[in-house]
């Protein structure tokens, strides 16, 4: 018995054995196997604390600041730490409900009790200074420096674009932001995202199980600190761009002005446009919306580059100087024009009464349909080619080589293509084989499918004011300093078209202003050319277009005017033209009267309706 | 008697008393990292638990040589003197202690708490270690059975009303004892299986788990040799056991607390909420698994340091090495532990006195006890039941109880040849 009782010694020692074998290997998986374990430690004591960097600066032409920053603050919130009976005079603080007190930390809660969310983003300084006398009243909430964009002027919306919170999509794709960041949602601070954030930087803090800090990781060995953004230097004359916005007044439509030797866009009105100072810091959303639903203004639609106009007569250049490079057209080339120019089957191009015939240079100040409807056909029956096809295809491409339809590679983002139709397009429309120069003759006068946008079109002025190339417009034209050019943008594009056939057609487009269809444009101090245009529009009054430079030699600036609704191109779009050409020249304005009646005008609301001209605007045109 | 001449100190195990002392060590070191303050950083200091725990491990060691130079004789022949002083205390701190943490066993003296169930173990080891050493015990005989159970029953009852439902469960690791004494091998089997068997009663279909055990008692009958009285004993272990899974589930569901359910529920994976019960055992895990193979270094713990484990410096000291020391530090601990525990059990078996050698068991089942329940429970192994780390885990009583439990063992092995 007792040598039985005397054998449990081993089965006892066997389980105490057994114990420490199963402790052994659970510690080798916990401490060895698994990293889950030491990432939750970190994840236990570590805060991230982001440093956020103030963004870039933005000047004008001139060095006069256009964007900056403004302190603001985000009132951060730790649930757990927020004690209950202060909830109505916090709320009362905010202007917020003890509803919406409880929904918001409801959702903070959710996120994390111990850390930090986002009560009320971007409060303004004069709203904080109210709020931090207040502030240790209330435990559990502090607030976290950030910064506002502000504008020093309430233009030029859409070339600056806003900045927003980065969105769960952006954050999924790039892994810099994080949630609370800001990015640029438009404009430069979209295209210019990059140069403006800066480096966010990060400090590292161990929090306790109370979330009390307990001092920086390490001694602040893994800390970074941010870097500020770098600042830009725009091509905008900010006066120019203001003065612009108030010619637009009541007028859809845009302004482009450029300084052709440079590619250097000197403004872009857009109109209606609205305040950018509406779409930043906390009242963004409830703006954003109100901007959104305005289906009569659209002020959020950037029509100088998303908005696609039949050029009208201004695409007659485009025939002058295309035809004379496929040599058949010369400026001695004369055509005769009856009021107009038959097509067939008993159909007409109209025109309007003027001297016949007419050498180039006469067309063009008369802007006669039927003498460009001629060259437009010869262009496409041109023998030198095996049929239409090969010919259109010819001049399409001579076409797209001023940067028409395709986009420009401005830096700003969502510009247009525009549309110059591929043949393609017509043999799926007329059939293969089945269409020649009468079938498409309305080309010719810049209707029908070709579409341009105003930035084309001013950039089109700019390449006639440099005899023959451009450079890419763009808005910034320097980062960090004042004088480091952006490369890409001295590039120059030379267009399909020999310099020596724009001499005639800058000599046409002086008598435009001189004695043609824009003599409201002229300015007595400088010589301008410039070219009427009227593009069609199916759904109401036609739009008036003018595109111009000035001065004739040596340019300075060029520039493209569209009035939607307008009617006959001269009536509004020239004045502007020239009016703007004066402030930019001569920097103040003495045609008060043009320029009382150009900001007096009321396109949207149908003042000034005469729908019965629609057709002879065209035919004057 | 000249091995007495060459004084008691040539004669006790090292072996032991060093094991004790490096635990000693470790556990002062392991509660100064535990509750490590920059602006208290000195080991010294006494307004703190590490100066205090220094102070404890003064007085232990006091209390250990005291034990030594009494007469190895006093222990054996004043043990019911001794178990019956502790159960009066146990008795007595229901009516007159100090509530701490829900548990009503502590009497307070100065500014020190005194818990007397710690000591009771020690009482009961020895007075089971009597019982079953005196003439015609014989653990076969369903009387002697009923005399040991009552033993170790009684002391664990009274603790049971102070609301300690650990350290009461701790005196029923004395069934080692009985088990070497010679109690049927079912017993501890019981112990064993029956948890086993709850656990999966809650983890699998009660029927299928019957079924089952359907089975293998038509197996039993199917190789017996078909005595009634086997057949009979076969159906009715079938019968006990069918209910015990039944009776597992409603227990769990409606006799056990609410947060011990938790408990329960959390170490068989069901729950999984880590913000309520499985918060305590995550965070055990986590700076046990942070920890590594060399661990984050000394003071370096940040799941210690910034408390993010509770009751880190008592029940969930473990953490600290885990964290601090990572597997090399925490299996060193382990095998420690169970080179105690192995060395009390072959000094035990070399006692000539029955007394002395049931005693060692004992003093080899209670350190055994807490070691796996306090280490399997940081581990995420058994459910949180709040016991200390011997002579690691912070606190006098447990350390002091816990000294003199052992030492006397180390008295009467030194003594081993003067007693017949």
């Amino acid at each position: 018995m007792e040598r039985v009782l005397a054998f449990r010694k081993y089965l006892i020692l066997g389980f105490i054995l057994l114990i420490a074998s199963i402790f052994l290997a659970r510690l080798f998986y916990v401490q060895i196997m698994v990293d889950k374990y030491i990432l939750s430690a970190n994840n236990n004591v570590l805060r991230y604390m982001t440093q956020y960097p103030a963004r870039g600066l933005v000047f004008d032409r001139y060095g006069e600041l256009l964007v900056y920053n403004e302190a603001a603050y985000d009132l951060m919130v730790i649930p757990k730490q927020v004690k209950k009976p202060d909830t109505s005079a916090l709320c009362s603080l905010l202007g917020i409900d003890a509803e919406e007190f409880r929904s918001r930390l409801q959702k903070a809660r959710a996120f994390s009790p111990y850390r930090p969310s986002i009560f009320e983003a971007q409060i303004t300084r004069e709203n904080f200074g109210f709020l931090e006398e207040k502030l240790f009243l209330f435990p559990g909430f502090y607030v976290q420096p950030r910064t506002l964009r502000k504008y020093s002027y309430p233009v030029a919306a859409h070339a600056f674009g806003y900045i927003g919170e980065a969105s769960p999509e952006v954050i999924a794709r790039n892994p810099y932001y994080r949630p609370g960041d800001y990015i640029g949602i438009s404009g430069i601070e979209k295209s210019y995202e990059e140069v403006l954030r800066g480096q966010k930087g990060m400090k590292i803090r161990v929090f306790d199980v109370l979330n009390r800090d307990k001092g920086s990781f390490r001694d602040g060995k893994y800390d970074t600190t941010a870097v500020a953004g770098i600042d830009l230097y725009a091509t905008m004359d900010v006066q120019l761009q203001q003065y612009g916005e108030l010619l637009m007044t009541n007028k859809k439509g845009s302004i482009v002005a450029i300084e052709p030797s440079t590619g250097e866009i000197l403004c872009l009105v857009t109109s209606p446009s609205y305040d950018p100072n509406l779409l930043s810091g906390n009242i963004r959303k409830k703006n954003y919306a109100a901007l959104l639903a305005d289906t009569v203004y659209v002020p959020l639609f950037n029509r100088a580059l998303m908005a696609m106009y039949p050029p009208g007569s201004t695409f007659k250049l485009v025939d002058a100087l295309v035809g004379q490079q496929e040599g058949v057209l010369t400026p001695e080339t004369r055509y005769g024009c009856q009021l107009g120019f038959a097509i067939g089957n008993g159909k007409k191009v109209a025109c309007h009464p003027h001297p016949s015939p007419l050498d180039l240079i006469g067309a063009i100040q008369t802007s006669c349909n039927a003498y460009f409807c001629r060259v437009f056909k010869s262009i496409i029956d041109n023998h030198a080619y095996p049929g239409t096809r090969k010919a259109y295809e010819n001049w399409r491409k001579e076409v797209m080589s001023f940067g028409f339809g395709k986009k420009l590679g401005i830096d700003m983002p969502g510009e247009l293509n525009g549309n110059i139709p591929s043949p393609a397009y017509y043999d799926k429309y007329h059939g293969v084989n089945r269409w020649r120069s009468m079938t498409i003759i309305s080309l010719a006068i810049g209707q029908g499918e070709v579409g341009i946008t105003p930035l084309q079109l001013a950039n089109f002025s700019a390449t006639i004011a440099n005899r023959g190339w451009f450079r890419t417009p763009h808005l910034i034209r320097a980062i960090g300093k004042k004088d480091s050019l952006i490369g890409e943008f001295t590039t120059r594009h030379q267009v399909a078209v020999d310099p020596r056939y724009f001499e005639v057609v800058v000599e046409g487009m002086a008598n435009v202003v001189t004695a043609g269809t824009a003599t409201g444009a002229k300015l007595d101090s400088v010589e301008i050319c410039g070219k009427t245009g009227t593009a069609q529009n199916p759904h109401g009054k036609n739009h008036s277009i003018f595109i111009a430079f000035a001065p004739r030699n040596n340019p300075k600036i060029a520039i493209s005017v569209v009035c939607e609704n307008a009617g006959f191109g001269a009536t509004w779009a020239a004045p502007i033209a020239s009016l703007m050409i004066e402030k930019y020249l001569k920097r103040t304005v003495k045609r008060k009267d043009v320029e009382e009646r150009m900001i007096g005008g009321n396109l949207i609301n149908g003042k000034y309706d005469d729908d019965q001209r629609k057709q002879r605007d065209l035919s004057q045109d | 008697m000249t091995r007495e001449n060459k004084g008691i100190f040539h004669r006790i195990d090292w072996v032991l008393v060093v094991l004790y002392l490096s635990m000693l060590l470790i556990g002062w070191l392991s509660i100064y990292a535990a509750v490590y303050d920059e602006n208290h950083y000195h080991i010294f200091d006494l307004t703190q638990k590490y100066g205090k725990q220094m102070v404890f491990i003064i007085a232990a060691l006091l209390l250990a040589m005291g034990i030594l130079i009494i007469d190895p004789k006093f222990f054996s022949q004043f043990t019911w003197f001794i178990y019956g002083f502790f159960l009066f205390m146990l008795v007595v701190v229901i009516f007159s202690g100090r509530e701490i943490a829900g548990s009503k066993g502590w009497f307070a003296i100065g500014g020190f708490g005194i818990q007397p169930a710690e000591f009771a173990k020690m009482a009961t080891a020895l007075a089971l270690a009597k019982y079953l050493s005196l003439q015609d015990i014989d653990l076969r005989k369903y009387k002697n059975v009923i005399g040991a159970a009552t033993i170790i029953l009684i002391p664990a009852l009274i603790v049971m009303l102070q609301h300690d439902t650990g350290s009461a469960i701790v005196f029923l690791a004395l069934v080692i004892v009985l088990y070497r004494a010679g109690l049927t091998g079912f017993v501890p089997l019981a112990f064993i299986g029956l948890p086993v068997l709850a656990i999966l009663a809650l983890l699998i279909n009660k029927l299928i788990l019957v079924a089952i055990l359907a089975l293998i008692a038509g197996g039993f009958y199917f190789f017996s040799k078909r005595k009634i009285r086997t057949s009979l004993l076969i159906l009715a272990l079938f019968l006990g056991l069918s209910g015990f899974v039944f009776s597992v589930d409603y227990s769990v569901h409606h006799i056990l607390k609410p947060h011990q359910q938790n408990r329960i529920e959390v170490l068989i994976g069901k729950q999984t909420d880590l913000k309520g019960a499985g918060y305590n055992v995550n965070q055990s895990l986590i700076a046990i698994g942070s920890g590594k193979l060399f661990g984050k270094g000394f003071l370096q713990g940040t799941q210690t340091k910034y408390n993010f484990v509770p009751e880190q410096s008592t029940d969930f000291i473990f953490c600290t090495i885990g964290e601090e020391w990572g597997f090399v530090g925490s299996a060193l601990l382990v095998i420690l532990f169970t080179g105690m525990i192995v060395r009390l059990i072959q000094r035990a078996e070399r006692q000539r006195s029955r007394f002395s050698r049931f005693y060692g068991y004992g003093v080899a089942s209670i350190i055994l006890f807490h070691f796996a329940i306090n280490i399997g429970m940081t581990l995420g192994l058994v459910p949180v039941i709040g016991i200390p780390l011997p002579f690691i885990s912070y606190g006098g009583s447990s350390l002091w109880a816990f000294t003199i439990l052992l030492f006397i063992f180390i008295r009467q092995d030194s003594s081993r040849f003067e007693l017949v």
